[in-house]
């Protein structure tokens, strides 16, 4: 116990001498929560617009006014010309081309579906469908009104509506900052537990220290753990500084139970070190653990649900994902920060963790060999 | 007396290459035992297997009466190893590297102290100082206190005074020499062959084989011929006009003259007048004691 005390002493004393390190472990939560979560949005904002109005009615002008209102559609070009508005299209001046054949107006007015043309640019097939769906929502409200204005010109009955009222649960507002901000704090702890501690390893084996190691009757697991604890705990102290982060500079909403949080990204750090600390028995330069560690970092997080939902993945995808330690957490922490889940809704999840740092953890001291 | 290192037949292959080919000698409790031999001789590797950080593809070595290869966990207690490469804590200081390996090793600094004090304490003065910051000599000090603190019975240390200065290198042995007090046996494996003569025996190792083992001072006698010692002003010319000498067997340069050897044993009364129809005058021959180096380069003539 006493020799594992005094390793983990000498890890603390060495990373925080490096005086970037010992610096940068603090600085880099900081920066990430304001630059990230501002920064990795799917909302929409001020798509371009560029309308061909050869209606010229007030139906037509009615329904740019509208788009004009709302927060999401910028009118910055009207031209009579096609082409010019293609050419707008093509240069990226403008996001969407909206034309009105003439005829618009006086069709509505006689009862008949008006009609209209939009052109979207979607090399962002995203933003495109987005921006499709902010379009149609501006047009069914107007067409409701226009219903609602003709129902007594043309004195026919009322025409029958549903009227869907929604809600959204657990991020009321959409806030999309919200959905990111748990998922940015996961990539944020999961690199602290991929990236320094297993290119400290691999350091010791390019200086040669191991070398003096390795001769010490220091058992196998004892050093495995040494070279986890403090990375486990700074990985710790970072969730805290990207939560405290959070609340301050977004004012994120903490529904669940923060011990249940850190005692969820606790398993998770041991599984991700573990794993990191077994790819390090592999490498024998900096270099090589670079490459090796990224690759399965970039996996890991891109399969782990930040950005695109786990469930539109490919089953087989699905299944690699049960060992994938970042969905996991992923999954909890957005559960346990924006529904309040309870330790119980997440049993599953946590259950998983274990085993997977059980895994990972003994496949590390396994491989990691004191004689050649 | 018990045999602290009794290797048998040791071979090891890297690959295709045989780093070590049947490797036998013993080493006796309180030695000092030295390798000598040129840059890949294979003494690292030897020295790793032994420090059980290797593990031999034939043949069996056994330290302090264990075997290397199952016994590995109670010798890595007894045995204190030194690499070639400094391989301590640059980021940490002296102070901290020290008890660093005390800890390791479950002793402390207090504990055997009176073991180091007499090399400590030539670094003592810069304890706080990054073990980095050292220089080469001091680098070399504190490899070796943290090699001994926990008393070890064997000590292995490889290449412990390459690119280190001459002062401090004969500061280290006379350092050596004082351990054996404590009954602590030491192997070395040097490429000076100076520090051979301070070992009490040494083994001569080329290319993985051991050519000789014996006292310095025998391996000295093993010479088979007499020796001449050679000068002249323009030595590059006079070593290529000896070995044009027909009487001549060998020739090596070694400092200011060079060490020449004859088929009959005796340079014959030509060679003078020899030399100066080579256009080298002012030439001195003077007989000569071979040194180890002498043993070592006509043991390797022989085995090439």
């Amino acid at each position: 116990m006493r020799t594992i005390l005094y390793l983990i002493r000498k890890e603390f004393i060495q990373i925080f001498r490096n005086k970037f390190i010992g610096k940068a472990i603090f600085a880099v939560p900081i920066v990430q929560m304001l630059i990230l979560v501002p920064a990795v949005t799917f909302e929409i904002r001020n798509v371009r617009l560029c309308i061909i109005d050869r209606d010229m009615t007030p139906e037509s002008r009615g329904l740019i006014s509208r788009l004009e209102g709302s927060s999401f559609f910028k009118v910055n070009y009207s031209t009579p010309s096609e082409e010019e508005a293609n050419n707008l299209l093509l240069k990226g001046k403008c996001d969407l081309v909206l034309q009105f054949p003439s005829g618009f107006g006086k069709e509505i007015i006689t009862g008949k579906p008006g009609r209209l043309l939009a052109s979207i640019n979607a090399i962002n097939a995203s933003s495109a469908q987005l921006t499709w769906a902010y379009l149609n929502g501006v047009i069914r409200d107007y067409n409701m009104d226009l219903i609602r204005e003709n129902i007594n010109i043309n004195t026919v009955s009322s025409p029958p509506i549903i009227s869907v009222t929604n809600r959204y649960w657990y991020n009321e507002m959409l806030n999309y900052k919200y959905y990111m901000l748990p998922g940015i704090l996961v990539i944020l702890v999961t690199a602290i537990g991929f990236i320094l501690a297993g290119l400290n390893m691999v350091r010791e084996k390019e200086v040669g220290t191991i070398e003096q190691i390795n001769v010490t009757p220091v058992r196998r697991y004892h050093f495995i753990i040494a070279k986890m604890v403090p990375f486990l705990l700074i990985g710790l102290v970072d969730l805290a500084i990207g939560m405290i982060m959070g609340k301050l500079a977004f004012n994120i909403p903490f529904e669940g139970s923060i011990a249940l949080l850190f005692l969820s990204a606790t398993l998770f750090l041991i599984a991700v070190l573990g794993l990191a600390l077994f790819i390090s028995t592999f490498s024998s330069t900096q270099q090589q653990y670079m490459f090796l560690g990224f690759f399965c970092m970039i996996i890991f997080i891109l399969m782990s649900g930040v950005f695109t939902p786990l469930e539109s993945m490919p089953d087989w995808a699905q299944k690699i994902d049960v060992i994938n330690p970042v969905a996991y957490l992923m999954r909890i922490n957005r559960m346990v920060m924006l529904k309040g889940s309870t330790i119980h809704d997440i049993s599953h999840d946590l259950y998983s963790l274990v085993v997977i740092a059980i895994v990972f953890t003994s496949l590390a001291v396994n491989r990691y060999r004191k004689t050649a | 007396m018990q045999k602290v290192i009794e290797s048998f037949g040791v071979g090891k292959k890297f690959g295709a290459t045989q780093a070590l080919n049947d490797i036998s000698f013993e080493v006796n409790e309180s030695e000092i035992f030295g390798f000598i031999g040129p840059d890949g001789a294979g003494k690292t590797t030897l020295f790793r297997i032994i420090a059980t950080l290797l593990l031999p593809n034939e043949g069996e070595m056994k330290v302090l009466g264990l075997d290397a290869t199952t016994g590995f966990k109670e010798l890595r207690s007894n045995i204190g190893y030194m690499p070639g490469r400094f391989s301590l804590y640059q980021d940490l200081s002296v102070e901290e590297n020290l008890n660093f390996y005390a800890t390791v090793f479950g002793t402390t600094v207090q504990e055997n102290y009176d073991l180091i004090s007499d090399i400590y304490s030539h670094i003592e003065p810069f304890k706080k100082r990054l073990a980095g910051k050292l220089s080469g000599g001091m680098k070399q000090k504190l490899a070796l206190s943290c090699a001994l603190i926990h008393k070890p019975r064997l000590l292995v240390l490889d290449e412990p005074t390459t690119g280190v200065d001459a002062v401090s290198r004969s500061e280290f042995w006379s350092m050596l020499a004082k351990l054996r007090k404590y009954n602590i046996t030491i192997i070395v494996s040097t490429p000076y062959m100076d520090e051979a003569m301070k070992c009490d025996r040494v083994a001569l190792i080329q290319n993985g084989r051991i050519l000789s083992i014996d006292t310095p001072q025998k391996i000295r006698e093993g010479f088979s011929k007499r020796l001449y010692r050679i000068r002249a002003q323009d030595k590059y010319k006079l070593i290529i006009a000896l070995r044009k000498y027909p009487n001549t067997n060998t020739a090596y340069p070694f400092g200011d003259s060079i060490h020449v050897t004859f088929i009959d044993n005796a340079p014959g009364d030509s060679l003078p007048g020899f030399l100066e129809s080579e256009g080298i005058p002012g030439v001195t021959i003077e007989e000569s004691g071979a040194g180890i180096e002498d043993r070592f380069l006509e043991l390797m003539e022989k085995t090439a």
